[in-house]
């Protein structure tokens, strides 16, 4: 099957084009001969079987009786029975007909829906972007269509930065060519890599980086505007005292544009940030780590305080990666998911997450296991990708609606995953038994 | 469970407060029977033939809504099943996910051997404990008895607990008859064969998979099951690995378990099978292929199987499973924290190097192990952060300059050593000037991961 000439492209072909085919040398096992063949069935065992029935409710003695062709009578005479040989280990008796049933699914309705946000604007709205991404507006659990239809399938958003930074070889490989310059590097992600947005990381601005004065950086803002034309996020370097700056300036060259500014936290001055992002007429990112109570304490400074407008609000609650806190993410945000559900408005906001985290975790990065008695963990090129892709899985089945992504082969299988669960694609696997028979081609 | 509060509970004990089970009072046993931490049978008295009675009764209103099966003998046997809620932050999830991975009867007897030592011997360190692979699925590719009864055979000398495949009553018959005494669990009875399987079932007392697409006949199975006695059900509803089959069987999956435990159908309350490596029947390569079934496992590791059957054995997909099932069967009510304090690690002199970390469980054990694994001779300062990891508890406060002299002169450090110096996380750069300030130590700036010790130390130790 020649796994090593597989290249990332392959990878995106194959999930772009998924194609079902029948499999050829398969035989399905079926058609069991299933009738018992009193023939074969000595009399002491058909006795003793009809012996355990009495127990049972009468019709089912009555069907396992006639089925073996006896006169039911016959068994109704409990000195018979009595006798029949205890020293036989086994009973073996079995129904004559399935008992049928009716399986009633469970239905649940929430009383609450979750904010469905509009990001982007069209020339319509007085913006330039060529569509808008909407995400929320959930009135059930991910993927539980059965109980509500999920209007929007989760989006991700690929993160690019305004200088170039130190990524796990896996990831840099795709963007080695374009880190020098932000609006290429954008270009591609959307081109290429198939990215619903884009998100504009200011990292040089951070005083232990370059320190790039807030209106140098958001030249890169203007870049990436002008290069691709899908929506946009605008994120800071995460220095609680230069992004309160840096965030005003990005909202201010922005306006117009709808973009999500990242973000809004309580340990800096989240208040300008805030008004800055509600004046220019963005949608704001309400982060917090990793703790329900600060989001709502978050989300309520933003509503109460600034005014912020229900329709353009979005929570980070942090996301931690696979093998290194993603229960503590998974749980959280599936909390606050319920709690939206179930009417608190306070927390009634959609989700983000910052998978790209998942390349901190050395089982996503290092060339191989530093412990002894480890299996060999394999290659890395595969181990990231997947690492990022059941990162991001995970917390798209706990409420996650939007992602922060970056490897676009984790891109892809994520798209792929959750359009199949959301119902987009329209195949189906006939005779899926056929597993139980299937020689796999090694 | 039936019961919701302690007091329920209550009156079925001794009421003696005798404190034999560890706890103070009956009240307080009974509290954590609610909480699933003690059994009924873990208080003494209950034993007694005299509380026989009660003891049923309270373990009757005590079990899970779930069933709980065992597969496999020994030390190897795997419980399955066994929940009581739908979210894990409401109590936590019971039994992680069994892995099972695949063999058959038609494989040449030297890739059979390899493949089955690949799966016995698969181990992956993870927060203290290495994580091995729980199960074997023995397919019957060949439908000759006598074949798959001996690689089943092969695949039982392993002593893990196995999963005999094949819808066949004639092959599994004779696997159960040569290794029916280790408990495997067979697969599966249909609408179709269910008398022949419900007769090895009972013959051999072992654990079946019922199979059906169809939830209603699926019920119809289990009842009919439950009917004849046969109590060791898994069922297992079809996974579809594509499209909107794979959409479907998201809904059966959680149908199953919903009904259960919110709908109170106790008809279905079994364990639920998922079998990813159906996505081995979608034409492609073996790449996309493998990715595709982790994904696919991955969703439903999440999403309520209890066990499931699957394909590839390359590391990059068995690793994030094995630590995905971890993860999300981990006690969310455990603090995971390890105690402070000062730890030698190999043998360490005065002359040896003494490494800072927090108490962190997951920070912790992967610095240990790591240190422990390069042979390399040094202290660990385990500074108790409140179980929160290094770049946490720095940000938060819990990983300060003060705390760590604290505990510097509690553990009497500077008394070990003759170099006066200690090496601060990569993470914890930020606290350099302020802990030079504080100790009057040489403090140095070790790596960003655990794992680049080694390499660090070669560069940086001793200090100059």
């Amino acid at each position: 099957m020649g796994e090593e000439k597989n290249s990332i492209q392959d990878l995106l072909e194959f999930f772009r084009k998924l194609n079902v085919k029948e499999l050829h040398n398969v035989e399905i096992e079926g058609d069991i001969e299933i009738e018992v063949d009193l023939q074969q069935t000595p009399i002491f065992e058909l006795m003793r079987a009809i012996g355990y029935e009495l127990g049972m409710a009468g019709y089912h003695l009555m069907n396992a009786s006639k089925m073996l062709g006896y006169p039911v009578e016959v068994f109704f005479q409990p000195p018979q029975v009595a006798e029949v040989p205890v020293q036989v280990e086994k009973e073996v008796s079995v129904l004559s007909e399935l008992i049928r049933e009716k399986f009633e699914e469970p239905k649940v309705e929430y009383p609450g829906v979750i904010e469905e946000i509009v990001i982007g604007a069209t020339k319509a709205d007085g913006g330039t972007r060529s569509n808008v991404v909407k995400v929320g507006g959930e009135k059930s659990l991910p993927f539980y269509y059965f109980d509500a239809l999920m209007p929007n399938t989760p989006k991700v958003t690929i993160d690019v930065f305004d200088m170039p930074i130190t990524l796990a070889k896996a990831v840099r490989e795709h963007y080695q060519d374009v880190m020098e310059d932000p609006g290429d590097w954008a270009k591609k992600a959307v081109k290429e890599y198939n990215a619903d947005m884009i998100t504009i990381h200011l990292i040089s601005t951070d005083p232990l980086l370059k320190d790039t004065s807030a209106k140098e950086a958001c030249k890169a803002v203007e870049d990436v505007l002008q290069a691709v034309k899908v929506p946009i996020v605008i994120g800071g370097s995460g220095n609680p005292e230069k992004d309160p700056e840096v965030l005003e300036r990005a909202a201010e060259v922005a306006e117009g544009e709808r973009c999500l500014i990242a973000s809004a936290s309580l340990n800096m001055d989240w208040e300008r940030i805030a008004k800055a992002a509600k004046e220019h007429g963005h949608v704001i990112l309400s982060w917090t780590q990793m703790d329900i109570n600060n989001q709502k304490t978050l989300n309520r400074y933003l509503l109460n305080k600034i005014g912020y407008p229900r329709d353009s609000i979005i929570m980070d609650p942090t996301t931690a990666a696979l093998g290194y806190g993603l229960d503590y993410a998974y749980t959280n945000m599936e909390r606050i998911r319920l709690s939206g559900l179930k009417g608190d408005k306070d927390l009634a906001f959609p989700m983000s997450s910052g998978t790209t985290n998942a390349w901190g975790a050395r089982e996503a990065w290092m060339t191989g296991s530093p412990i002894e008695g480890d299996s060999d963990w394999g290659p890395r090129e595969y181990r990231g990708p997947i690492w990022e892709v059941i990162t991001g899985l995970t917390l798209a089945l706990a409420g996650g609606d939007l992602f922060m992504m970056m490897h676009p082969g984790a891109v892809a299988v994520f798209k792929e995953i959750c359009q199949a669960l959301y119902g987009e694609k329209d195949i189906r696997l006939d005779n899926i038994e056929q597993w139980i028979t299937l020689e796999v081609e090694e | 469970m039936k019961v919701k509060s302690p007091l329920e509970i209550y009156k079925y004990l001794p009421k003696t407060n005798c404190a034999e089970c560890g706890y103070d009072t009956c009240m307080s046993f009974a509290a954590n029977i609610i909480e699933r931490k003690v059994k009924p049978a873990d208080c003494p008295f209950m034993l007694e033939e005299k509380f026989k009675d009660k003891l049923m009764e309270l373990e009757d209103l005590t079990s899970p809504e779930i069933k709980e099966v065992v597969i496999g003998v020994g030390k190897n046997a795997v419980t399955i099943g066994g929940d009581d809620v739908l979210f894990r932050h409401d109590l936590t999830f019971f039994n992680p996910t069994a892995l099972a991975y695949d063999v058959w009867d038609t494989m040449p007897l030297d890739k059979l051997e390899e493949r089955i030592n690949t799966i016995k011997s698969y181990t992956k360190f993870y927060v203290g404990n290495f994580i091995n692979l729980d199960m074997i699925a023995v397919r019957c590719v060949s439908n000759d008895p006598l074949r798959f009864k001996e690689v089943a055979e092969k695949a039982a000398e392993t002593g893990l607990p196995l999963i005999l495949v094949s819808f066949s009553p004639e092959v599994l018959r004779a696997a159960l008859e040569s290794i029916g005494n280790k408990r495997p669990l067979i697969y599966a009875a249909t609408e179709e064969n269910w008398q022949e399987i419900a007769r090895l079932a009972k013959e051999f007392e072992v654990p079946v998979v019922l199979y059906s697409k169809d939830l209603a006949t699926l019920q119809s199975l289990a009842v009919t099951f439950s009917e004849m006695g046969i109590q060791d059900l898994v069922l297992d509803p079809g996974t579809e690995p594509v499209g909107k089959g794979l959409q479907e069987t998201f809904k059966r999956v959680i149908q199953l378990r919903r009904a259960a435990i919110e709908g109170g159908n106790k008809k279905v309350a079994y364990p639920i099978m998922v079998v990813p490596m159906t996505a081995w029947l979608i034409e492609s390569d073996k790449l996309s292929t493998t990715y595709w079934e982790t994904v696919v496992a991955s969703v439903f590791i999440v999403k309520y199987a209890d066990i499931m059957i699957l394909h590839s054995l390359e590391p990059y997909e068995v690793m994030p499973l094995v630590i995905l099932k971890t993860n999300i069967y981990t006690d969310p009510r455990k603090p995971v924290a390890v105690e402070g304090g000062l730890r030698t690690i190999n043998s360490p002199d005065e002359n040896s190097p003494v490494f800072i970390t927090t108490n962190f469980a997951l920070t912790y054990y992967t610095v240990e192990s790591d240190l422990v694994s390069a042979g390399v001779d040094c202290y660990l300062l385990v500074i108790d952060t409140e179980g929160l990891g290094v770049e946490v508890s720095v940000a938060g406060g819990k990983l300060t300059a003060s705390v760590i002299k604290e505990t510097i002169e509690k553990e009497k450090v500077t008394e070990k050593i003759n170099h006066n110096s200690i090496i601060l996380p990569g993470l914890a750069a930020r606290l350099q000037g302020e802990l030079e300030m504080e100790t009057g130590m040489k403090v140095l700036v070790g790596p960003v991961d655990s794992g680049r010790i080694p390499g660090w130390l070669e560069e940086n130790w001793p200090p100059k």
